[in-house]
């Protein structure tokens, strides 16, 4: 198999209204090749759709990065009368970072419903779900108006794109939560209840939406999935490095020169693709400080070694950090470390659903002790205090915001303890010069 | 059968257990704040965590985890304490440590465990949430900053009480417990959220700083405000009852309680009779104890044997007893206690007995209720009913005029002809049921033909078959809703015809005991000889009244309405010259000429067994299963429900301010300003 992670070419990109060049229009989707004969598509039959998905290697894009298609293939083959399957989609996109999915829905939305379609047939669904983030007005429009087209166009409703398999398509706007972004808090927001995960298991693929069998899929997931059908499992897998494959969607933000959206290979190094799409750090690669490579939730990666690190699940995972949805965040040196991730800090006591305890507990304290800490108003003690409440913290909560709120903390203290005891000795220093005085 | 290891024990648990229940069979503590036996599992305090293995390298919430063969499980790892400990600091953060002014003080879990798992002392030095309290209604107290977000209450509404009225708004550190849109819990049973509530943000109103926990003397009792039998625990201080809470009983109350069970206490030291009173002129007099017995000794010399008694709801099998043998010493053989008019037949007990069982009932698939409002009638029959429909998918159809009874039931109309003809939808579901089930409340049994027409569909149907397993499903039931019915029937306080027919009678002396929902001006002409304990309708009405205890101040034997014996002990004594009632018809006796073959309770209760052996025996009696020839044509409609006001159904009640206030608000709909602390 031929491995590569050079720059992608143009004709291998998945999204080609990315930029919003082209109208998003069923016709200008179907002149991009969507909806193209998905008829065909499906006559394979669902295991076979599942197999190339599979084969392909497509990890999730929401984060987790667990393989798509074995996501499918858990959900029950021949659904009990009156228990359907359901494909819920999640596009309650909040991550601080991350802005993909937006993309893809305002500028492409009929991949993402072509999509919904292929996988929901695959894995036997009776309709799909795409639980949309309340503050994507423009996005939701646009959302609406692209599911009344498939569905005005034959492509939705009974006999789906003329392939006997009847699907609905359903849009639900989230109302700015981010922990709705999870999937079993999708769930019961879905279902009209207070957005808040639920204990696993059972799993959704058990007892999800309305208690039936459910998969939840991210936005970028499910809308590669025609391209990977038509182009080939082969062809997807031939970009980036053994078990990090395909083509993913980067979010470039902060102190780089021209900050975007681009879809390139995984397992592109960090220098490159910065070079290449985000036209180089602000000041020169001296000046860089640190980066989030995968959205808030994961640890920052100083600059030294994230430099020629692969940006992929297992490349980053190596440097204790991780891809998440790939939302490069770059700080460069005139950042205020520990106040960006005290803002982290603040934004997880914002989001925290204040179900479980060590989270709604902790998220707050959390907050308190980084907002003394950027200040310098503290003991050197506290830091260790600080690093043991985030341990308190990660690994017991229901899901995973716990530890999202705690590993940007500890990154910090890993990587930047010196800059946080330089803070603390200048405020005790200034204090102790007031009181001579 | 999985076989698990917890700290090294070996042991094998039930299939289907949870690994906080494995750990508890191995003998094992495990401390928790959210996970209620009665409740569904939430998972979210993270109290109960343990290591187990296999698994991920974290704690595991046990009370969520189900119990898998080979698991092996650690309660007291480093990693475990280490996790407790840091629970219970997130738990103490934010919680007031005001446990000095706490109610929830000497019963608190958040207390106890504090002690047991937590840190010595807390590493947080910002400043402590605070918040705004809410308002839940007559009978629960908040004090929402110490609240710890663990959601039974919110559960318990929904799953146990049914109605969804508490829960949860905003998110995080702000989320905050309330009831819906701040105003008073409509259920029954709102009380048992006090009971439920691990620390001190909701708790009892009415009981507000009246004592702590340990000074209370607690004495295991039987309820009487309904006929459920409801085991509960009289809490005193010194003479003075102050609080009244369930105790367990699985095959009874489970471990609930109703509003009315509870908070009816300050009932007991208002409008009490206190001393005996004669009536001269026209006006009740205050009298002595001999000056009144001296009436009563008159007025039976001459009544010759025309001599009656009347039972009130709230009396106990040793009261009816004495009362029965005094009547027949003096010649008279005239007993009753369905004091509203009810007539139906009692030749056979079992036509007249909640014979599925209360905890039968949540078993039921389907189930039909015959002119009963069962919310009002017996809240916790009504509970299982809402358990059947919820855990079973039970389905209950309801024959009388609608009313909400917390869950969904397809109303048949009002309408008692449907008994004898059944819907075809109706009909189906009964001939496809494994457990079909019949409830007959007292709005229907007032009518002619419908006690027939009931057991006749009861036969058609087959409610009392043999089921897989080989036990008997009986799914005919009536339900009862005073205290002293079932006792009383096995006791013949019944009359043919019932009260109507016994005051055509003229019985020239009457004694009622604890009677005040009787219809006084049938009995114009009868001596009247009231025997109870509050200055209600029968007092009002009597021409001597002698003082008597409250169900809280006597031992008693109680039948509930699925025909089951028990026996509560007296907590305090009755409040002046007032005596025990049993004890007042053996001095009477003596007065009359009469004497009663008993000296003290002991021997009253062995001749009550040897008349009635089943009042002799704790647990449920056994009235067999035969069917009486009855009429079985109804007429009409069900006009009403007999409960028209839940809170004051009987004098204890009625004198009861907190019950009045519940009243009010619950029922009528007033709104009460609320005082600023």
């Amino acid at each position: 198999m031929e491995v590569s992670t050079s720059p992608l070419s143009d004709k291998d990109r998945i999204f080609t209204n990315l930029y919003g060049f082209q109208p998003w229009n069923l016709d200008a989707a179907r002149k991009r090749g969507d909806w193209d004969n998905t008829k065909k598509l499906l006559e394979a039959g669902p295991d076979a759709i599942i197999d190339t998905i599979k084969n392909s290697g497509l990890r999730g894009r929401g984060g987790a990065g667990f393989p798509t298609g074995m996501k499918w293939s858990f959900m029950p083959k021949e659904p009990k009368p009156g228990r359907p399957n359901f494909l819920v989609i999640n596009a309650d996109e909040s991550e601080p970072g991350s802005c993909k999915d937006r993309e893809i829905i305002r500028h492409d939305p009929h991949k993402l419903i072509e999509g919904a379609l292929v996988a929901g047939f695959a894995m036997r669904a009776r309709a799909a779900y795409i639980y949309i983030r309340g503050e994507f007005i423009y996005e939701a429009k646009v959302l609406f108006a692209a599911v009344e087209e498939a569905y005005a166009a034959g492509l939705l409703g009974k006999n789906a794109a003329g392939s006997g398999y009847d699907f609905d398509v359903f849009v639900h706007r989230g109302a700015g939560a981010y922990i709705c972004g999870e999937e079993t808090a999708m769930l019961e927001s879905l279902e009209g209840k207070k957005g808040q995960p639920r204990l696993k298991p059972p799993f959704p693929a058990g007892a999800g939406l309305y208690g039936c069998p459910t998969t939840v899929n991210n936005v970028e997931s499910i809308a590669v999935g025609p391209t990977i059908l038509r182009r080939g499992a082969d062809w997807f897998k031939s970009f980036g490095r053994e078990n990090n494959v395909g083509t993913k969607l980067f979010q470039i933000s902060g102190h780089v020169n021209t900050p975007c959206v681009v879809e390139e290979s995984m397992g592109i190094s960090f220098k490159e693709l910065i070079e290449k799409h985000a036209g180089g750090i602000r000041g020169g690669w001296d000046n860089l400080l640190a980066v989030i490579p995968g959205g808030s939730s994961v640890p920052m990666v100083p600059a030294a070694q994230i430099m020629d690190a692969p940006m992929d699940f297992d490349g980053l995972k190596a440097l204790g950090s991780g891809l998440g949805t790939a939302a490069v965040i770059v700080m460069d040196k005139s950042t205020d470390i520990v106040r960006a991730i005290s803002r982290l800090s603040y934004f997880y006591k914002h989001e925290s659903c204040g179900q479980c305890t060590p989270c709604r507990e902790g998220t707050g304290w959390m907050w308190r002790m980084m907002e003394r800490l950027r200040t310098g108003d503290a003991e050197i003690s506290e830091i260790d205090m600080l690093q043991q409440v985030t341990k308190q913290v990660e690994g017991h909560t229901i899901c995973a915001l716990g530890d999202a709120a705690a590993w940007p903390i500890q990154g910090l203290i890993r990587h930047f303890r010196p800059e946080i005891e330089r803070r603390i000795n200048e405020a005790h220093g200034a204090a102790h010069q007031e009181a001579a005085e | 059968m999985p076989k698990v290891t917890v700290d090294g024990i070996e042991i094998e648990v039930p299939a289907g257990s949870t690994v906080l229940q494995a750990c508890e069979a191995a003998g094992k503590e495990i401390p928790r704040f959210c996970y209620h036996e009665r409740l569904s599992i939430a998972g979210n305090c993270r109290m109960c965590l343990v290591e187990v293995a296999p698994g991920p390298p974290k704690p595991q919430a046990s009370c969520a985890l189900p119990a898998m063969e080979g698991q092996t499980i650690r309660t007291d790892s480093p990693m475990v304490k280490a996790a407790r400990e840091g629970v219970m600091e997130f738990l103490l953060i934010n919680h007031p440590l005001d446990c000095p002014i706490c109610d929830q003080g000497g019963e608190c879990d958040l207390q106890d465990q504090s002690v047991a798992y937590g840190r010595g002392s807390s590493r947080y030095d910002e400043n402590k949430r605070a918040v705004t309290e809410k308002y839940m209604g007559p009978i629960v107290k908040t004090v929402m900053t110490r609240c710890i977000q663990c959601t039974r209450c919110v559960r318990f509404a929904e799953e146990v009480a049914g109605v969804e009225e508490i829960g949860a708004i905003y998110r995080g550190e702000n989320m905050q417990i309330t009831s819906y849109l701040e105003r008073a819990v409509t259920s029954e049973l709102s009380g048992n959220v006090v009971d439920l509530c691990p620390v001190g943000a909701l708790t009892s109103k009415p009981y507000a700083f009246e004592a702590r926990p340990w000074e209370l003397t607690k004495t295991p009792g039987i309820d009487v405000m309904d006929a459920m039998g409801t085991n509960v625990r009289f809490d005193s201080r010194g003479r003075q009852l102050l609080r009244i809470v369930p105790r367990i009983n699985e095959d009874v109350n489970e471990e609930w309680a109703h509003d009315k069970t509870r908070h009816a206490v300050d009932g007991l030291t208002a409008r009490r009779l206190d001393r005996p009173f004669v009536r001269k002129n026209g006006k009740l007099e205050a009298a002595s104890w001999e000056d009144a017995f001296k009436a009563v000794a008159a007025a039976a010399k001459k009544a010759g044997g025309s001599v009656t008694a009347v039972a009130g709801d709230m009396v106990d099998c040793e009261t009816m007893f004495a009362a029965r043998e005094l009547v027949t010493a003096l010649g008279g053989s005239m007993l009753e206690g369905r004091q509203t008019g009810l007539a139906y037949d009692t030749s056979s007990l079992s036509a007249v007995n909640f014979n599925t069982g209360i905890a039968n009932i949540e078993k039921a698939d389907v189930i039909l209720l015959v002119g009963s409002d069962l919310r009002r009638e017996a809240p916790l029959v009504n509970a299982r009913v809402l358990k059947a429909i919820r855990k079973r998918g039970a389905k209950v159809f309801a024959i009388g005029p609608e009313t909400d009874l917390t869950y969904k039931v397809e109303n048949l109309g009002a309408s008692l002809k449907t008994l004898t003809k059944l819907p075809k939808a109706v009909a189906d579901a009964f001939k496809n049921a494994a457990r079909p089930a019949i409830i007959v409340g007292g709005g229907a049994l007032r009518y002619e033909g419908a006690h027939g027409a009931a057991l006749a569909l009861a036969e058609k149907y087959k409610l009392v078959r043999e089921l897989e397993d080989g036990s008997t499903w009986n799914g005919f039931n009536v339900l009862h809703f005073a205290a002293s019915r079932m006792g009383g029937l096995m006791l013949g306080y019944a009359f043919a015809g019932g009260i109507r027919a016994l005051a055509v009678e003229k019985p020239k002396l009457g004694f009622f005991l604890g009677a005040d929902e009787v219809n006084y001006d049938l009995f114009a002409d009868t001596f009247k000889v009231y025997v109870g304990h509050h200055g209600d309708a029968g007092a009002h009405a009597a021409d001597v009244i002698l003082p008597a205890a409250a169900y809280t101040e006597k031992a008693g034997t109680y039948v509930n309405l699925e025909g089951r014996v028990q026996r509560g002990e007296r907590a305090v004594f009755p409040p002046g010259d007032a005596r025990e009632d049993w004890a007042i018809f053996r001095a009477l006796s003596d007065v009359v000429g009469k004497k009663l073959p008993f000296d003290n309770l002991e021997q009253l209760r062995t001749k009550m067994a040897a008349a009635v052996p089943a009042l002799g025996v704790e647990g449920l009696a056994d009235y067999g299963w035969v069917v009486p020839k009855l009429d079985a044509k109804p007429e009409g409609d069900v006009a009403d429900y007999p409960i028209k006001d839940f809170y004051l159904t009987n004098a204890i009640c009625r004198a009861s301010a907190t019950m009045q206030r519940c009243s009010a608000e619950l029922v009528h709909g007033e709104t009460f300003a609320e005082a600023a602390e």
